[in-house]
């Protein structure tokens, strides 16, 4: 279920759900941890085999996959922190340092 | 159509009985004496097939609770029991129990805490949940635990409340007394605590939902605080008016303060649990003599009923509180802090003075009740009050 | 056993935009035990910790499953209880009689080895349905890198620390895995989140099985090790290439060694998982080749244990 939280900091006390729970699992697809982010993974498509390290290594749920294919990197949650690369068996990817165009953070 | 049977049996026999007629989905359960038959009762109703009940047998009263919130957070009606050391145990489990908004229901053995360790009755370990988000109801006799437990569960379970409620017994003096009492029929107790619905049930997988979430960083903590607070003012009326539901049912009474000989009392006793008998005994026997003597017992204590004590105690010349805990370094003991609180609006000041009494099980014999409500005569004639509590009885 | 593009098809059940650190092995350990469950609703618990705050921050939420945190010591204690209720609404036909779900319980080392060991011991002797998990990084990571039972030996942690006298941790790591699986649960495994597909596997096992099972999952801490963020995943390659962490699992009281690449004969020294890491850097200091041989030895003593309980 979608969960509207937009008013939140006007909530009172008996607006809130019941106990602290969040009636949205996993809404934290909504919030940008990219900021984090000073480095940021390229892939080159050309030297990829598919071998799917890096979205089984990702700690950051970053990296999509379909069709047994890596896809894009969620910018929005990747961190930077170069394990994709490292692991990467191809070299396909790598750290490149983030400019000043960082996602706001949420 | 109700239908009551007499019974001679103990209070952790009919607090189980209780139990038993309210069909938890889980039990989750940890022996201390004296609370242990409670337990040993319905393992029992478990192993005859009475209960379709989880029974879990946990190591701790931390566990115990633990499962609790689990069980109750999964969507369950969940019900244990414990006391004294296993209630301290639990401490942090209490207040994320009343935090979470579960419906938890819990029977206390009143037990003292230790060291030195001790197995017998006092509020000590009770008074210790006081301010843990719970509900807490004390029962003078068997039937009242009995009365209390069943009213518990729907008290717990009502939408304007969703916060744990303790169903207190005094160790062995009720729990293992054999008492006369009236137990309901199975089908008017079903009826009456009606079947749970839970929200946001962890169970109904097909709407996730995440419980126990972390609210500091500056998230809304003292909001979820404030949603407590407000949840146990609603509660009063809420525990009203179950009490007179019940008590339509079953023909009992139900008060969150019931007294006696209130009407017209120049001397009282603020008194909670079984000693509240005691007490009406030597008052009956004083008023036949012309004291103008009331007991005022406390049923109800999380809410605590300050308006209905002001309104009781109002035109006392002087009252005594029977605290069985201590809190050391405090003015006085648990109770007689909040009713004389309670007693701070009133127009006309009440002497009140604070006696400690049977603590660790020690004797509350009625000589003692009798000491108390002639201090509280001298007082009302002009005597000056004791300066600071009063140890009742001690060497 | 399924392979990476088997797995590839199932839900990702951790979400990102969590607060864990960047480079940390929790959501690691997280993601591929998740990917083992499968398809199978399951309900999922979390001790007090960094995964547990990190993936809970009110009001946003990364479990894509229904979840419960309740305290520091009770992950397993509180998915007992949860696990006990869906036995029960089953029984009482409030829930259908051929739905099914699984549990889990994760907790860290600290929350696991040390202040949760009794829930943990509880919940596994009396049998409820659940896979617990150890996401063992080795110390306290969640209030400032404290040492806990699972530190291993000579490591620095700020309540080991390092100086004049003290050189660390002086005591031995505790065995968990084997204290768990001397409980004769059905299943129990040591995994780390560099083998992937051996934790796959382990994971698929375990949620597989009717009652419990355990997994202690190996997962550095950049952090609290003091290794670039990047290199995670290598160190814990190295934790299993020096035996430091030997891979292996007990089926219904049978113990078998699952990384058979790594031998007695070619197991790495040990000085190639301490070296790259902050935490171990006093140990290749002068004075200290004795403590460096006694890390080294106790390595060794607990590879020949996991060995001959495995029948090698």
């Amino acid at each position: 279920m979608s969960w509207d939280i937009s008013g939140i900091d006007h909530w009172r006390a008996d607006d809130f759900p019941r106990g602290a729970a969040i009636p949205d699992a996993g809404n934290s697809r909504d919030y940008v941890t990219g900021g984090w982010r000073s480095q940021r993974p390229v892939r080159d498509d050309a030297k990829c085999t598919q071998c799917l390290f890096c979205w089984i290594y990702c700690p950051d749920s970053a990296i999509a996959v379909g069709d047994e294919k890596v896809g894009a990197f969620n910018y929005d949650h990747c961190k930077g922190c170069g394990v994709c690369a490292k692991e990467c068996p191809a070299d396909a990817i790598s750290m490149v340092p983030e400019g000043c165009e960082l996602p706001e953070v949420g | 159509m109700p239908t009551q049977k007499t019974v001679a049996v103990t209070g952790n026999v009919l607090v189980a009985e209780a139990f038993r007629q309210c069909a938890p989905d889980v039990v989750p359960a940890y022996p201390i004496t004296p609370q242990t038959t409670i337990v040993e009762e319905f393992a029992k109703f478990v192993a005859n097939g009475r209960v379709h009940t989880e029974y879990v047998t946990v190591e701790s009263e931390h566990s115990a609770m633990s499962a609790s919130v689990g069980a109750s957070a999964a969507g369950a009606r969940v019900m244990t029991a414990t006391s004294s050391q296993g209630l301290a145990l639990m401490w942090e489990e209490l207040h994320i129990a009343a935090g979470m908004r579960l419906p938890i229901v819990m029977a206390n053995a009143n037990r003292a805490l230790s060291a030195p360790i001790n197995i017998h009755c006092d509020h000590s370990d009770i008074m210790g949940a006081r301010d843990t988000g719970w509900l807490i109801l004390f029962a003078e006799t068997a039937q009242e635990a009995y009365d209390n437990t069943i009213m518990a569960v729907r008290i717990a379970e009502h939408h304007d409340v969703m916060l744990p409620v303790m169903s207190t017994l005094d160790g062995f003096i009720t729990t293992h007394s054999i008492d006369r009492a009236e137990m309901m029929d199975d089908e008017t107790v079903a009826a009456f605590v009606g079947s749970y619905v839970p929200e946001n049930a962890l169970l109904d997988t097909d709407h996730p939902v995440g419980h126990g979430n972390f609210a500091g960083l500056g998230g809304p903590y003292f909001e979820f605080k404030h949603s407590q607070r407000l949840a146990m003012e609603r509660s009063r009326g809420v525990v009203k008016s179950v009490g007179a539901q019940w008590s339509k049912i079953c023909g009992r009474p139900f008060g969150v303060v019931e007294g006696f000989g209130m009407e017209d009392a120049e001397v009282a006793i603020v008194v909670l649990g079984s000693t509240a008998g005691n007490a009406r005994h030597v008052a009956r026997g004083l008023r036949e003599s012309g004291v103008k003597a009331g007991v005022l017992k406390i049923r109800c204590f999380r809410p605590f009923p300050y308006a209905e004590i002001a309104e009781a105690l109002k035109g006392v010349k002087a009252v005594a509180v029977m605290d069985r805990s201590e809190s050391f370094g405090a003015e006085g003991g648990p109770v007689f802090l909040e009713v004389r609180s309670a007693l701070y609006d009133l127009e006309k000041r009440v002497p009140v003075v604070d006696y400690i009494y049977g603590l660790g099980g020690a004797d509350v014999k009625t000589e003692l009740i009798e000491r108390v409500f002639t201090d509280l005569g001298e007082i009302a004639n002009g005597a000056a009050a004791p300066a600071g509590l009063v140890y009742l009885g001690a060497r | 056993m399924a392979t990476i593009k088997e797995l590839s098809h199932r839900e990702d059940r951790l979400e990102g935009g969590h607060r864990l650190c960047a480079g940390c092995g929790a959501s690691i350990a997280v993601r591929q035990v998740l990917l083992g469950a499968g398809e199978t609703p399951i309900v999922a618990g979390c001790a007090t910790g960094c995964l547990e705050v990190s993936t809970t921050i009110y009001p946003y939420n990364s479990w894509k499953v229904p979840f419960i945190h309740n305290a520091f010591e009770n992950s397993a204690a509180t998915v007992s209880g949860v696990e006990a209720a869906f036995k029960a609404l089953k029984r009482a036909g409030k829930i259908p009689a051929d739905k099914k779900v699984k549990f889990v319980a994760f907790g860290g080392d600290g929350g696991t080895y040390d202040i949760g060991l009794q829930s943990l011991s509880g919940a596994m002797e009396r049998g409820h349905d659940m896979v617990y998990v150890c996401y063992d990084n080795g110390a306290y990571m969640n209030t400032g890198i404290q040492r806990s039972s699972a530190t291993p030996m000579g490591a620095w942690a700020t309540t080991a620390e390092v100086g004049k006298v003290g050189q660390g941790k002086p005591q031995r790591r505790k065995d968990l895995t084997s204290i768990i699986a001397a409980h004769n649960i059905p299943y129990a495994a040591q995994a780390s989140i560099s083998d992937w597909k051996d934790l796959a596997a382990k994971s698929e096992k375990a949620f597989a099985v009717e009652g419990p099972a355990f997994l202690n999952v190996f997962s550095p801490c950049p952090r609290g090790w003091r290794i670039p963020y990047d290199a995670t995943v290598e160190i814990a390659k190295a934790a299993v290439g020096t035996a430091f962490w030997p891979l292996f699992e007990i089926e219904e009281g049978t113990w078998r060694y699952t990384k058979r690449s790594v031998t007695r004969e070619n197991r790495k020294p040990i000085e190639e998982f301490l070296r790259p890491q902050g935490r171990f850097k006093h140990l290749f200091k002068e004075g200290n080749e004795e403590l460096l041989a006694q890390v080294q030895s106790e390595v060794d003593w607990n590879f020949e244990y996991v060995l001959k309980r495995c029948g090698l």
